[in-house]
Parts: C-alpha cells; structure tokens; sequence
C-alpha cells in the first residue's frame, strides 16, 4: 500500500538504457516547443506582414495586464473569477467524492446498486445536452449570471467521475485497517478521517489537480451561464476578444492565450507525478 | 474476564457458518481455537470482537451481555492476521491511536506507549513506520496496539502464521509470557497443532463451525474423542488402519494382523472400524509384532521417522531414536503398543 507509484516508476528506467528513449521523445516534442517558443516571441514582438521573422520588442500585446480596454472588464478581476472558480469546483468535488466514494465502497447502505449504477451512467451522459434546461433552472432560481451557479453547475458535472475514481481507490484499502479502527475505540467517522482517507492521499491528490485543471479550462458552461462582465472567467474573456469584429486586436489574444495557460503549465511542472497516480488505481472498480 | 459464547450461531445471507456453538472461556485463561481453514475460527472471533453481529444467540463478557454493542464499546484487543497496522502512522502513534481516540493528554499517551513497548521490546523503533520493520517487529508492534488500553480481553487470530519458524518460536512463548503478566483472557485463533497445544491452557477443536472436543492439550491428545482430531493433533500425525471387529479384537483385512483391543468386547463382529496409531506406539517396544516393508525414511536430528507399508497396503508411520541399520526397501518386524491404539467407528466416534 506505502507508496506504491514511486517504487514502480523508479524501477522501470533499470533494465534498458534511457538515452535513445529520451532523444526520440525529444525529437517528437521538439514541434511543440518551436510552437510555445513562438507563440511567446510574438506576443512580445512586432512582425512584418508575410515575414515569419519577428522584427521589434514591443509589449504592446501585453497592455491588457495595466490597462483596460473599453468594453471589457478588468484583466485582474476575470483572473480573480477563474480562480475562485476552479478552486470552488476543487473543493466541492473534493469533498463530496471522497464522503461518496467511500460510503459507495464500505457503507451498506440501501440501493447501493442503484447508486453505482447511476454514477456511471451520469458520467457517461454528455452534459452539454442539458445546457439549456440548466440555464432556464438558474434562471429560475436566480443563479443565472452568479459564479455560485456555474461553479455548482460544473462541480456537479465533474462528481460523477470523481466518485467513481475514489470510490475504485478506496476498493484498495485493506477492510483490516477499519475493523482495526473500531475495535481500537474509533467512530466510524474517525476511522474515515484518520485511517482511511490517508491511504488514499494520493488520489485525492491527483483528483484535486484534475478538477483545478478542468475548471481553469471551461468554457462552454461560463459562457453560457455567466457571462456578465462582473462574473466573466478567463476563457470566456479570450473568446470574447475575438468575437469583437470591430477592433479585432491578435496580439492581444495571443497574449491572452499565453496569460492564460501560463498557470496550468506551473501546475503541471510541480505536481506532475501526483496527476500520474490517477491512473495508478482508479480504475479498479 | 470470562467469555461466553450461548447458543451462538452465524450465517452469511443463507449459508450458516456456525449454529448453535456454546464456549465459555475462563477469567484469566488462554484458549486455542484450532481447526482446518475456512471452519469459522475467524468468523468466531469477529463475533465476540463485534465485526461480526451474531444472528441468534448470546455474548457474555463477565456478567455483562454485550451482544448488541458495538465492538467500539466492547474493550476487546484484537491482532490480525495481516497485523493490520496503520501505514501513515508511525509506531508510536500506531500504538497510540487506541489512546488518541479517547481524547486522553498527549502526554499520558506517551509513557504508555513507552511503557508497552517496552514490554514488547520494540522501544527503540517507535520513530518508525511499518513498512520500515520486519514481520516480527510488526507483530509486536500489533501486540502492543491491541495491549495499551488494558483490553478486557485479548484476540489473536493466526498472529505468528507470517513468521519465519525461529521468530515463531520465541514469539510463541513472547505472547505466552505477556498473556501472564497481564492476567488477560485470551483467544488464539490458529491451524497449527503445535502452537494450540504450546501456547495456550485449553484447546477448542472446531470442524464445518462445530466445536467437536475442548480439552488441555495432553487430555486431548491423549483421549481424542473422534478420528478427526486424533489426525489433528500430534507431529508427526497419527495413522490409521481400517480393519473390522472379531471377536474383541481388530483384525486387518482377510486374515491378516489380529489386535485383541479392550475396548472392542461387545462390538458385533464385521463392524467397521478404523484403528489409529501414533508414531510413538510403532517400534521396539510394544507387544504385538507387525511385518511390513520400510518405503520411507527420514532423520530429524535426534529421531528417525518410517513409513512402513504392511502386507495388505496400508501404511503406519514409526518414530524412533536414531538407528542406521534400517533403510527403505527394508522387511521389518516391528511392535505395536496396542493398549495406547484408538479405535474409531466409521463415523469418527472413538469407542
Ligand atoms: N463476509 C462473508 N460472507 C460470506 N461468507 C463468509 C464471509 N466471511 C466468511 N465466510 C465464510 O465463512 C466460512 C468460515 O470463514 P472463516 O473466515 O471464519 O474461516 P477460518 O476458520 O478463519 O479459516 P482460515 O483458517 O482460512 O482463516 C468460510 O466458508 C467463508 O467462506
Ligand atoms: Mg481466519
């Protein structure tokens, strides 16, 4: 149980040279990086039209960040959005598939069948075909233009997935560590809290980065369900810049775009090997 | 404290595993609970530990009916077979955990952790974490978690069956010595004869979760009360011949050996019967000489061990002090101590 993916992923480079790998995958990926590296000298570049070559330093394209532009809200505060609302979903999904999942594993409770069942089919259900009976509900309720109502919304879309991921994690967990818990004195929720859910830390890991990453991306849920300048997340700002026929200003959405994926990539660079482990278990079900 | 198990049974869905089972253990006392897997041992344990809720019948710990509680309220220590220790934790807080829960001072639970550990001998691994000790660090460890809050009584459930046969031995005698001192009531859940027989002061013998025989373990091996436990105690096992009964005596096959036994007079002639022998009764001493032909030989050290085949086939296993001048492929004619025989019914009753 201690640590299984790190032993597995350091054990697998020992039996064949790396380098020829490495080198190949290089190869492979090099198109990529031409294509980032470019894409980030011309947000900070002037081109000549039909030249590919960049021929001044400008930060012109990057303006947005100092200045808002008319029409449009303010950089800092659709930044702020995003963040509030990637992390609400974080939240929300977190705790709830983490209490589901394991009541899914080891709780017998009534229809438990029915409940696994339906999970995977709400995960298998494409949820842009209720988009409109969504938004007539908001409306309805008054959440429609309102962060709440979008971040419950998309954490509700994403549930199904995480349930069924945590509740394939705790699957794993020895039933020994619990019955241990009890006869040691422990509640039902302690042994949750204490014993269990620190077996799976990993998981809940990688689930967390998962959700962040799905919620710093979308775009069709915001766009349709909050689209006021006060609400407005980023992804919805960048579509909005090319929506705009009149001033239709490309460097700016370049350097949106670049603005925009630069905390994904930070992500990814630091908590990597915590998003492999959801491929580590989770699908034992 | 006393444990009573009254009228006990469990089933799963519709399989009953044990019905109607009555045990009584005795304050202070270690009973084994021995037999094949899959008898119900463990099932057994789980009920009086309260994993498991009995489907009819009572648990008494003392005076005290604790069939409905919870197993949080039953201040039951428990050892798994798999030790069951919490990976996250280190020693110290694993062995704690059971203070913890009860919201006693962080201080108290440490010199109590350093107490039972000491007990145990693992005082200078508390720092660690399971995966970092060896199998018989972790059994201690199992131990100590199961001992710090002065449990009314003490389960174990197969706890040396992970361990390597020299840590088996001093573990046996570790969990002995601790049983003592603390004066706690026990049960050992096992399927091996010797550390039932070693360990603890009265075994239960069970078999398709029935308790077939409780006895001392030189009671039980000495008067088994059916074949299955005669093969069931006793290393190397007992043999048995079939045979029928003639005129108060066991007579093998057609007119092979004849065995006057006592225990045969007023036993109609052609029963069946099958005849066990232990190893320690077939050699140089003993009364009445059996022909047969040594097919296998083994030295333990100190003893030799023979398989000899008699005329009609069946086999008889011998244990004596060590001799050279016997080698498979032998003939020999060796002694049969007929009064210390069992003899078994058809169905298993000793008669
Ligand atoms: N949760 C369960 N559901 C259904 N059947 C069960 C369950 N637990 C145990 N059994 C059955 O009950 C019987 C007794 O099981 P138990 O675990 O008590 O055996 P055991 O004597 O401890 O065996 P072993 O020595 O192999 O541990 C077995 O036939 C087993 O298949
Ligand atoms: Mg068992």
């Amino acid at each position: 149980m201690v640590e299984k993916p790190q032993i597995s992923s350091s054990m697998v480079s020992a039996n064949f040279s790396s380098l020829p790998v490495i080198l190949l995958l290089g190869l492979f990926s090099l198109p990529l990086l031409v294509m980032y590296a470019y894409l980030f000298i011309d947000t900070i570049s002037d081109t000549e039209v039909g030249s590919l070559i960049p021929s001044e330093f400008t930060l012109r394209h990057w303006s947005f960040l100092w200045e808002t532009k008319t029409g449009k809200p303010n950089i800092w505060l659709v930044t702020l959005n995003t963040f509030i609302f990637a992390s609400c979903i974080t939240g929300v999904i977190l705790i709830v598939s983490s209490m589901a999942g394991y009541v899914l594993s080891r709780l017998n409770v009534p229809a438990r069948g029915f409940f696994l069942a339906g999970v995977m089919v709400l995960h298998a259900f494409p949820s842009v075909t209720l988009i409109i009976a969504i938004f007539i509900v908001l409306q309805w309720i008054g959440l429609y233009n309102s962060l709440i109502g979008v971040i419950l919304v998309k954490a509700a879309v994403e549930l199904p997935l995480g349930i069924w991921l945590m509740k394939g994690f705790y699957d794993t967990v020895p039933w020994e560590i619990e019955m241990a818990g009890t006869v040691d004195g422990a509640s039902r929720f302690t042994v949750w809290r204490r014993l269990v859910l620190p077996q799976i830390k990993p998981a809940v890991m990688a689930l967390g980065l998962f959700s962040f990453l799905t919620g710093w991306s979308e775009f069709i849920m915001p766009q349709v369900l909050a689209p006021g300048a006060k609400v407005q997340v980023l992804s919805v700002y960048l579509a909005s810049l090319i929506i705009d026929d009149n001033n239709f200003d490309f460097g700016t959405f370049k350097a949106v775009g670049v603005f925009y994926v630069v905390p994904v990539l930070i992500l990814y660079v630091f908590f990597q090997k915590h998003l492999m482990n959801i491929y580590g278990g989770g699908s034992k079900g | 404290m006393r444990i009573l198990l009254d009228k006990f049974s469990k089933s799963f869905g519709s399989t009953n595993i044990i019905e109607d089972m009555n045990l009584e253990v005795g304050s202070g006392e270690m009973l084994a609970l021995l037999g094949p897997s899959g008898c119900g041992k463990s099932t057994t344990l789980f009920a009086v530990c309260g994993i498991h809720r009995p489907t009819s019948g009572r648990i008494l710990f003392g005076t005290r009916d604790v069939t409905d509680l919870p197993s949080q309220e039953r201040n039951v220590g428990v050892v798994f077979q798999s030790y069951a220790l919490y990976p996250h934790m280190t020693v110290e807080e694993n062995i704690g955990f059971p203070l913890m829960v009860r919201r006693i001072a962080s201080a108290d639970i440490k010199k109590q952790v350093a107490d039972i550990a000491d007990l145990v001998h693992i005082g200078d691994l508390l720092g660690r974490r399971p995966a970092q000790l060896s199998g018989g660090q972790q059994q201690r460890v199992a131990l100590a978690r199961a001992l710090i809050r002065r449990p009314d009584v003490l389960l174990l459930d197969e706890p040396l069956a992970n361990l390597d046969a020299k840590l088996r031995l001093e573990m046996r005698s570790e969990i002995r010595r601790l049983q003592k001192e603390t004066g706690i009531t026990a049960i050992l859940v096992t399927h091996d004869q010797v550390e039932a027989m070693s360990m603890c002061d009265r075994i239960a013998i069970m078999k398709s979760g029935e308790i077939v025989q409780i006895a001392t373990p030189s009671e039980m091996y000495k008067d088994p009360r059916t074949s299955f436990v005669a093969s069931f105690l006793g290393n190397p096992p007992i043999s048995f011949l079939k045979g029928k009964a003639q005129q108060g005596a066991f007579v093998l096959g057609e007119n092979g050996l004849c065995l006057p036994i006592a225990a045969l007079s007023g036993i109609p002639d052609g029963t069946t019967l099958s005849l066990g022998v232990r190893p320690e009764h077939f050699g140089t001493a003993g009364g009445i000489p059996v022909e047969g032909k040594v097919v296998f030989a083994e030295t333990q050290g100190r003893e030799n061990l023979y398989d000899v085949v008699l005329p009609d086939g069946s086999v008889l296993r011998s244990i004596q002090p060590v001799r050279d001048d016997v080698k498979p492929g032998d003939s020999v004619r060796w002694n049969l101590d007929s009064a210390s025989t069992f003899v078994f019914a058809e169905d298993g009753r000793r008669l």
